[in-house]
């Protein structure tokens, strides 16, 4: 296979800015830099998680890589090729190889419409199949994430939760896609059925030879699932490596504080893990902090970090960070 | 004892039918101790406190067994007794706390607008007091942070300002329903361990309703564990956490994907789903997702029974 050799998606300094307001508003015309400077390798078969606080941006990068949103800077290359600024026919071709997953299945699942005829619609648009061959991979797809042959014909109000993230699952799989970009896609699920999702994917990554970028708050879960995590604040990645080891030895001192701020059950008796907490907030970025973007809520920031932008760079092979200090 | 649940039954007429949200429960709450109420949606823990607080108002609705507070009755207690009572000794904290504040008036205004009624003191007194309360919950400006509106704060900081408001009367009894849901952990971690420092200096109970395993074992001193409107298993967090005994606990605690050492291939998932109340299983609620259930599950409701910790299965009872 040389296909490992090659990304199957990169991007180089993307940048997404959204302007708001208009010149009449208190303001004035305003730019947001929604995400900055990003160039994210990912390669086929991996499953690279995107993790960060709300308002990060990562939700928006998920959106740039599939060309949802348009790009305001840099590139974005699909199997070597730029799509970066390909317009929305030429893309159509590139879409039934690059999916997503939304969050909330009740809103990305049209009530009045059967699940059946939902998964089927993106064979109609893009296979040339017969209406009896579609019917025949809408089961095939329904028996493949865990659903029964009857359910079809169901409307999405019919099922619990977890059943309708399957069909989305199942609508974003059908067109036999190279990449899916999942959104937090078991954040709105309980507890005792998220595992049961996770597992999914896992299972349709190996039979299907799936690469995943997958976005979760819940960090337990983005270890779980992901071979590669990047770790964004305010538009940035700040780190980036192999999840098992950034999740044991994180470098960036805001990767240390997210870590350590997620309660896990123990045990034994409670102060063994130290925690770190961050004061203050998320800093707006309509006025990003100078220097590094972390600094006001750095417990380790000196006068360097706050005139001097670090850039992410590769201390170790497969470990990046963007830190004048960090822990290595 | 601050509280006293006895047999707690709420039920809803529907038009598909009678819901039993709530179907037999039973706690108690010492002052200043911490009870962490773990379930999944519908599991009933939202509806056991709402009774709690008697913000059950729906004609719909029947509210059986009793709820003593410090030793009152507050099952069938008039409107106006209730009325001075929340917000007084009983304060309550949601989950989203954009919805718990209004968002036409500042915070400050509206703090002081819940002291002021239940304590007779002036305008200015009662503004004085919301900047104690609000230093007291970390705003690192709470004076300027009083002329604020809603909109303005972060997620984190319209929480801190709505404990600000619970805590305006000094609570025997605080009511915390997923207060850090909405919240990203590094948010979640300071308003966890604000709850504790409150805990400590205003000695108030609380009740703590969550669906994270990780923070009731962070937080709570004693659990409730909850499964489609009975409680499943209850103990204290060292036993409920080391030695977890009914088999929903030990499914859940196990479907939790590790933070730390290897990484299991598969996930020891539940199968199946949180049945729906309209059409609970006939027996043990749990039994059709259990691993291990057997003929008497099919049947019989296992009760939960005495002592500290207690886990209501059968299969726990025969061992």
């Amino acid at each position: 296979m040389t296909d490992k050799d090659r990304p199957i998606l990169e991007t180089r300094s993307l940048g997404k800015r959204f302007s708001i307001g208009t010149r009449f508003s208190a303001e004035g015309k305003r730019t947001v830099h929604a995400v900055d400077n990003v160039s994210l390798t990912v390669w086929r078969g991996e499953t690279v998680g995107l993790v960060g606080e709300s308002g990060c941006g990562k939700s928006t990068l998920a959106r740039c890589l599939v060309r949802l949103h348009d790009i305001s800077d840099g590139e974005l290359l699909f199997e070597g090729e730029d799509i970066t600024s390909k317009s929305l026919s030429e893309l159509r071709p590139l879409r039934r190889r690059l999916q997503m997953v939304f969050q909330d299945p009740s809103a990305s699942l049209n009530p009045r419409r059967r699940v059946g005829d939902l998964v089927a619609e993106p064979l109609r648009i893009h296979s040339k199949l017969s209406s009896n061959e579609i019917k025949k991979r809408v089961a095939e797809l329904f028996d493949l994430v865990g659903l029964l042959p009857d359910h079809v014909m169901r409307y999405p109000h019919e099922f619990s939760g977890g059943q309708r993230q399957r069909v989305g699952i199942a609508r974003a799989i059908a067109l036999n896609p190279d990449l899916v970009v999942l959104d937090e896609p078991v954040s709105a699920l309980d507890v005792s059925v998220q595992a049961q999702i996770v597992n999914l994917l896992a299972d349709l990554q190996e039979k299907l030879n799936l690469t995943y970028i997958f976005i979760a708050h819940d960090l337990s879960v983005v270890r779980q699932v992901s071979t590669r995590i990047a770790v964004m604040y305010l538009g940035s990645i700040v780190e980036e490596g192999p999840a098992e080891e950034v999740f044991a030895t994180p470098a960036h001192p805001y990767s240390q504080a997210l870590i350590s701020a997620v309660p896990v059950v123990e045990t034994t008796p409670s102060g063994t893990r130290k925690r770190i907490i961050l004061t203050g907030d998320v800093p707006s970025p309509l006025k990003p902090p100078s220097g590094c973007r972390f600094h006001p809520r750095c417990p380790i920031a000196a006068e360097r970090c706050r005139s001097e932008r670090p850039q992410l760079r590769e201390y170790r092979p497969g470990r990046k960070v963007a830190c004048h200090f960090p822990t290595v | 004892m601050i509280l006293s649940v006895r047999d707690l039954r709420v039920s809803f007429r529907t038009n598909d039918g009678l819901v039993r949200a709530i179907d037999g429960v039973s706690f108690d709450l010492e002052e200043s101790e911490i009870l962490g109420v773990v379930g999944e949606s519908g599991s009933g823990k939202t509806v056991s406190l709402l009774a709690v607080m008697g913000l059950i108002t729906d004609p719909n609705a029947d509210i059986e067994g009793s709820i003593r507070y410090k030793g009152r009755e507050l099952v069938g207690l008039p409107a106006r007794e209730l009325r001075r009572l929340r917000g007084n000794e009983i304060a309550m904290i949601f989950q989203d706390p954009m919805t718990a504040l209004t968002p036409v008036y500042t915070v400050g205004w509206q703090i002081a607008e819940q002291i002021r009624a239940h304590r007779n003191i002036s305008k200015s007194k009662a503004m004085d007091r919301v900047e104690e309360l609000l230093a007291e919950v970390n705003f690192p400006n709470p004076h300027e942070a009083m002329s604020r509106y809603p909109h303005q704060l972060s997620g984190g900081m319209r929480q801190r300002a709505v404990i600000a408001m619970a805590l305006s009367c000094n609570p025997a009894l605080l009511v915390a329903d997923e207060p850090t849901t909405a919240l990203d952990v590094t948010v979640q971690a300071g308003i966890l361990d604000l709850v504790r420092k409150l805990r400590a200096t205003h000695k108030s109970a609380v009740v703590f309703i969550t669906h994270d395993m990780g923070v009731v074992s962070e937080l709570a001193d004693r659990v409730m564990v909850m499964y489609a409107g009975r409680v499943v298993e209850r103990g204290s967090r060292a036993e409920l956490f080391s030695d977890p005994r009914h088999p929903y606990t030990r499914a859940l605690l196990g479907s939790i994907p590790p933070l730390t050492g290897e990484k299991p291939r598969r996930l020891p998932a539940i199968p199946g789903s949180p049945p729906s109340l309209l059409r609970l299983p006939q027996g043990c609620a749990f039994g059709p997702r259990c691993p291990v259930h057997y003929e008497p599950c099919a049947t019989g409701k296992p009760d939960l029974g005495g002592g500290t910790h207690a886990a209501a299965c059968f299969r726990v009872a025969q061992a």
